[in-house]
């Protein structure tokens, strides 16, 4: 007679182990998101139409377009994370679904740290993969292709985030949009700052390592603190 | 070892010492602002170099230091509120936003006017005027998530996560434009011992100093009472001092 080899209950909790929980959130997330293509592309394209806004508002001297391409491709970067952000929390928090996952008996750091990993699949990485052809179209130096990709690939896990932590202090209120751009903007002014830099050091040829580590520094702090104020935030939201 | 605190967790017991507390620093404010302004920008002497334009100075440097102290101790009672769920915390917390705000303004736009005769210019992307204008946005986004929230209660918590990110990033943000680009001149008062400006300059700066920080906590005191009503406007003592008031 082995009875105690089989669950008693159909109560007792599921031993997940963390990176098992992990896993199943990532690949709920990037399901919903694969039925959901527009938000993958809406954001993208976006991030496509402001940069052809420039060279049209601007004019189309090759001087002045490589100068400020950084800036513009950066800030783009920034405005299309932003317009993405809202789809990170805001469905589950309708259905119920983040209730759930924040009464369930797994750490929320794990959860949130999955959300987030899948919110920087769907947008960060596409962007990392068109920019270098706007780069092109605004005729970014030829040197400085490379840090253009290294401080997208540090820069906008960071940006991801940070903005999360927008998002979870926002998405219980009616109206949290703007809200949410008031609240995170300034928050992502370092990351501009060091990646445009990084990106004009690179094109005269300098070497850009130092703006690089800071960049990597702000995406190791911001990936072990961020989901606590996140779940904190969260918290808060659901009440 | 803190059990002297205890008794302010009453809001009850925390409101009436503010009212005591209100005419002593109302009096310090004013007695400490009239001899250091009139003094400051009366009679003490021009800058060799800046003529009578540098004594927006006496107003410009409190302001600013003001600004960031206001933030700090505004993370402070964030801090302490989320850790040990002091609901008055969120409340002073709430009280010194839009304070903090309110100087922050004061500092950038009278160190926009003293930047017009000295750098020939009103703005300029320099790092202690960048940092201080990012400053002025994380308060005004806090206040604009205070208010967003109906509860008073998750208003509060809400406002303080957000504080707190911020006071992580005040020293990113400082740095990373300071490394940027820099024009603003270097501090004068802060060097002990051997502060780089001359005495009889100094002595009124002290006095507008302690009197600007004063005069913010008077302000603040009166804010934090207000808080304190409003929050317990249902409680019996506040109806019973209500009653008290208006017959």
């Amino acid at each position: 007679m082995t009875v105690e080899s089989k669950p008693l209950s159909s109560h007792a909790p599921a031993q997940l182990s963390y990176s098992h929980a992990f896993m199943l959130v990532l690949k709920r997330d990037l399901t919903i998101a694969m039925r959901h293509k527009d938000d993958i592309l809406n954001p993208l394209l976006f991030f496509v139409i402001v940069i052809t806004l420039f060279p049209l508002g601007i004019g189309p001297e090759a001087e002045t377009l490589s100068r400020i391409a950084p800036g513009i491709i950066w800030v783009a970067a920034l405005l299309a994370t932003l317009l993405s952000l809202d789809r990170l929390f805001k469905s589950d928090h309708l259905d119920g679904s983040l209730e759930q996952m924040l009464l369930s008996p797994h750490p929320i750091f794990v959860l949130v740290l999955a959300k987030i990993f899948a919110h920087w699949l769907i947008t960060g990485l596409p962007l990392i993969l068109i920019a270098p052809l706007l780069a092109v179209l605004l005729h970014l130096d030829d040197n400085s292709y490379t840090a253009l990709f290294l401080t997208l690939l540090l820069g906008t896990p960071v940006l991801s985030l940070l903005g999360a932590v927008g998002v979870a202090l926002t998405v219980g209120i009616k109206k949290g949009g703007v809200l949410l751009s008031l609240l995170v903007l300034p928050l992502y002014i370092p990351v501009l700052i060091f990646a445009t830099s990084a990106i004009d050091t690179a094109s005269l040829g300098l070497p850009y390592s130092g703006q690089l580590a800071i960049i990597a520094a702000l995406f190791f702090a911001s990936l072990t603190l961020a989901p606590f104020a996140v779940g904190a935030a969260l918290k808060v939201s659901t009440n | 070892m803190w059990k002297f605190l205890h008794p302010y967790a009453n809001p009850e017991v925390t409101y009436h010492f503010t009212n005591k507390l209100l005419p002593w620093l109302s009096a310090l404010a004013a007695l400490f602002l009239s001899i250091g302004l009139v003094w400051a920008l009366l009679f003490a002497p021009a800058d060799y170099q800046q003529g009578d334009s540098f004594r927006i100075f006496y107003v410009h440097v409190p302001a600013a230091s003001l600004s960031m102290g206001i933030y700090v101790s505004m993370a402070i009672a964030a801090f302490c509120s989320m850790v040990w769920q002091f609901k008055l915390a969120d409340a002073s917390a709430a009280a010194m936003a839009p304070v903090g705000a309110a100087f922050t303004a004061i500092a950038l736009i009278t160190g926009a006017a003293w930047g017009k005769p000295m750098w020939g210019t009103w703005w300029i992307w320099d790092a202690r005027l960048t940092s201080e204008l990012i400053l002025l946005f994380l308060y005004l986004g806090v206040i604009a998530l205070h208010n967003a929230f109906e509860d008073k209660n998750l208003a509060g918590k809400a406002a303080g996560i957000l504080t707190l990110v911020g006071v992580v990033n005040i020293p990113i943000i400082k740095y990373s434009v300071e490394w940027w680009n820099t024009l603003h001149q270097g501090s004068t008062v802060s060097k002990i011992g051997k502060p780089s400006m001359s005495i009889d300059m100094l002595w009124p700066f002290i006095f507008c100093f302690i009197g600007f920080s004063f005069l913010v906590a008077v302000i603040i005191s009166l804010r934090f009472r207000n808080e304190i009503l409003a929050r317990n406007s249902i409680r019996p003592w506040v109806r019973a001092l209500v009653a008290k008031h208006s017959s």
